[in-house]
């Protein structure tokens, strides 16, 4: 417990009730590593995070090491805990969809449009819910999925070093920003798909943006081929690393690319199809390999099936309502923009002020009052970039939720990050969370 | 909406003519409150003329057979595999619903383990995957004051069964499903931070999202919100708690 040996290297030391602590703050590893052997203990336990940049927002990972090798790892959650759940349980139905898009807030719609489809199945209404209104729900999920896709390799890569991927994954993403932008308004956070429907119809131009987009996806998907698949060091970096099975992961819960990754073709959107999803022609990529290598592959193979199936979704689209017809639960206005930015379209405020006292009522009662949901609980999932995101929502036949609980993907996924890492060197616990792809929102929410 | 219910309506309990009434009537189910009065005024404010109003709040009640579908197959199956465990199946499984097309199972806290077990590795009911428990706390519900929710996926049959457990406020100990279903390891401590429920053998129920020293568990319903309020354009607008509540 020399703090003289320590000094002279990168890393302060201090004496504390748990050992010795050393303060990395940039420097030589070896260095570190060398004065803490010359220290004579022989457990160096690692605190990665809460705020390290390759740990994926606010993840602390607690890494046992013996030299390169990692030991023991553990992860320490809740840093971005929000209280989401408890605070849906004092808003209105309808209002519950700005909480949820703000949970995994890389893959807003897919939270979105699984709470609607629980509180859809609650109110029994899911029959009702219009053509548009659907498929415009599944074109913004495969937009999201790209989206989502396109982080966890950018980022990934960036981690690796491979820092022209990421400004290439930063680049197409924000092309589905812009898109985003111009449907919901909001390049995140959009609160677009609201039960029984949308929030609103897309504007004009926003089909043939989406079809400039797929036309210059196409073109620029085989630049991350080029870039990473068969590039060596890529592969040597992530190949054998991160091995999960089939067995390891069914016990883990772990779903999304992470299964498909040990040659399991298991997707929601063909098991359990929502929205549709039957009646669109796509294929679900998997891996034997079991690691991130395998995961890479099947993300970007993916990212080609999300295209395929936003091209249906454009060649589908027909004119017609985005809201169920009944007027107990469909939000009463439609947005206009007028000089003053977006609000309640003119229109609308003429009639219920000047021709209609009921439906100034209507109005005004299911705006603050909401709509009421009969009693009981249900259960809706879909398949998120991550894997399973499910809904359990809870009613007491009021208009508030009584209780709406988010399994998301990946809270589960990151659970498997132990199983991952241990045994493994420092320099792979990067690639193997990166490969989980967890973003903390959905994990803490 | 009569319509929508009509044509899901598996459950004979629902009463079909009051589906647009608030909440519903009649005897079936279980009840989990009595509501008093319409708009949440509890302290004499209520000018309305429903102040008198009194509501059963009732969740779906029990169901009878046939269930329909593959339901009765996963029943039967279940019953059957109990059985030759030598366990009565009535005194596992407390009942069966059958609601909004999903099969859920009230399962008797002391045999949880086994039924998961069971439900886990019978070749004719294979739910590999389990997607985590989630709780529900329901205080006027006397004696099944907290409820815990489990959601299992058989990715061999492709269906989806959820079960639920309810154990008392004075007594909130459910038996741990992670020697069955690792994956349970960070749920039921996420349930146990946010609705004090002691999961009976988990290796290391310790909080997960809250801070360690934090008193309370959030998520329960005697657990205030905490919300502030704010000045918007000169007014005072209530924090979200303290708003006038139509439930």
């Amino acid at each position: 417990m020399s703090t003289q040996s320590a000094s002279a290297s990168a890393a302060s030391a201090r004496e504390t009730t748990e050992g010795t602590v050393y303060t990395v703050t940039g420097g030589d590893w070896d260095e570190v590593v060398q004065s803490a052997a010359r220290a004579d203990d022989e457990r160096i336990v690692v605190n990665m995070g809460p705020q390290h940049p390759s740990t994926h927002g606010v993840l602390r990972l607690i890494l046992e090491i013996d030299g390169e090798t990692v030991t023991e790892a553990r992860c320490g959650i809740g840093y971005l805990h929000t209280g989401i759940e408890k605070n849906l349980e004092y808003r209105t139905w309808t209002q519950g969809t700005t909480f949820v898009t703000r949970m995994d807030y890389l893959t807003s719609f897919f939270n979105e449009t699984a709470y609607c489809l629980a509180v859809e199945k609650l109110l029994g209404v899911e029959d009702q819910i219009t053509e548009r209104a659907k498929i415009i729900r599944v074109l913004l999920m495969e937009l999201n999925r790209l989206s989502s896709h396109l982080v966890c390799i950018a980022t990934g890569g960036m981690e690796l070093g491979a820092t022209t991927i990421m400004i290439y994954g930063f680049r197409d993403r924000e092309m589905i920003l812009d898109i985003y932008e111009l449907i919901t308004g909001l390049r995140m956070n959009h609160a677009y798909i609201r039960p029984g429907g949308l929030a609103q119809d897309l504007p004009p131009g926003a089909v043939d943006q989406v079809r400039e987009f797929v036309k210059k996806m196409k073109k620029n998907l085989p630049e991350y081929d080029k870039l990473a698949t068969g590039n060596p060091i890529f592969k040597a970096r992530m190949q054998d690393v991160g091995y999960l099975d089939l067995a390891g992961c069914m016990a883990l819960g772990a779903t999304g690319p992470i299964l498909r990754s040990t040659g399991l073709p298991h997707d929601l959107r063909k098991a359990q199809p929502y929205c549709d999803y039957e009646t669109y022609d796509f294929d679900i990529p998997t891996a034997d390999t079991c690691d991130s290598y395998g995961r890479f592959l099947i993300r970007l193979e993916e990212m080609r099936q999300s295209l395929r199936i936003i091209e249906q979704c454009l060649d589908r689209l027909q004119p017609g309502p985005v809201m169920v017809a009944d007027k107990k639960i469909a939000w009463p206005a439609q947005l206009a923009l007028g000089p003053d930015g977006l609000g309640n379209s003119l229109d609308h405020i003429k009639k219920i002020m000047g021709t209609s006292m009921e439906a100034l009522i209507h109005h005004f009662k299911l705006v603050t009052e909401g709509f009421r949901v009969p009693p009981g609980q249900a259960y809706a999932a879909v398949e998120s970039p991550k894997g399973e995101l499910g809904v359990h929502a809870v009613s007491d036949g009021g208009t508030r939720p009584y209780r709406v609980h988010f399994r998301d993907p990946s809270f589960t996924n990151l659970q498997a990050m132990a199983a991952m890492c241990e045994g493994g060197q420092v320099a792979d616990v990067i690639v193997a969370v990166a490969s989980i792809d967890p973003v903390m929102g959905g994990v803490d929410r | 909406m009569s319509d929508a219910n009509g044509t899901n309506g598996a459950n004979p309990e629902k009463d079909l003519s009051g589906s647009n009434l608030p909440g519903q009537r009649g005897d079936g189910g279980e009840e989990i409150r009595v509501q008093r009065g319409m708009f949440g005024a509890n302290n004499g404010g209520d000018t309305s003329g429903y102040g008198g109003l009194v509501r059963s709040i009732r969740l779906p009640g029990a169901s009878g057979r046939p269930y329909g579908g593959w339901f009765d197959e996963v029943a039967d199956e279940l019953e059957g595999a109990l059985e030759e465990q030598g366990l009565l199946p009535d005194n596992a499984i407390d009942r069966t619903i059958v609601d909004r097309g999903e099969l859920t199972f009230h399962i008797e806290r002391e045999h949880l383990v086994r039924v998961a077990q069971t439900l886990r590795d019978d070749p004719a009911l294979r739910f590999e995957l389990c997607t985590g428990v989630s709780a529900v706390h329901y205080p006027h519900d006397k004696g099944r004051e907290l409820h815990a929710v489990y959601h299992l996926r058989s990715i061999t049959h492709n269906r989806l069964i959820r079960l639920e457990v309810s154990a008392p406020d004075s007594d909130p100990h459910i038996p741990s499903l992670v020697s069955v279903y690792p994956t349970n390891d960070w749920h039921e401590r996420e349930t146990y931070d946010f609705f004090g429920i002691v999961f009976d053998g988990h290796p290391a129920l310790t909080r997960i999202m809250m801070p360690d020293d934090w008193p309370g568990h959030p998520q329960r319903k005697d657990y205030p919100l905490g919300g502030i309020a704010v000045e918007y354009k000169g007014a005072q607008i209530p924090a979200p708690d303290q708003r006038r509540s139509y439930s």
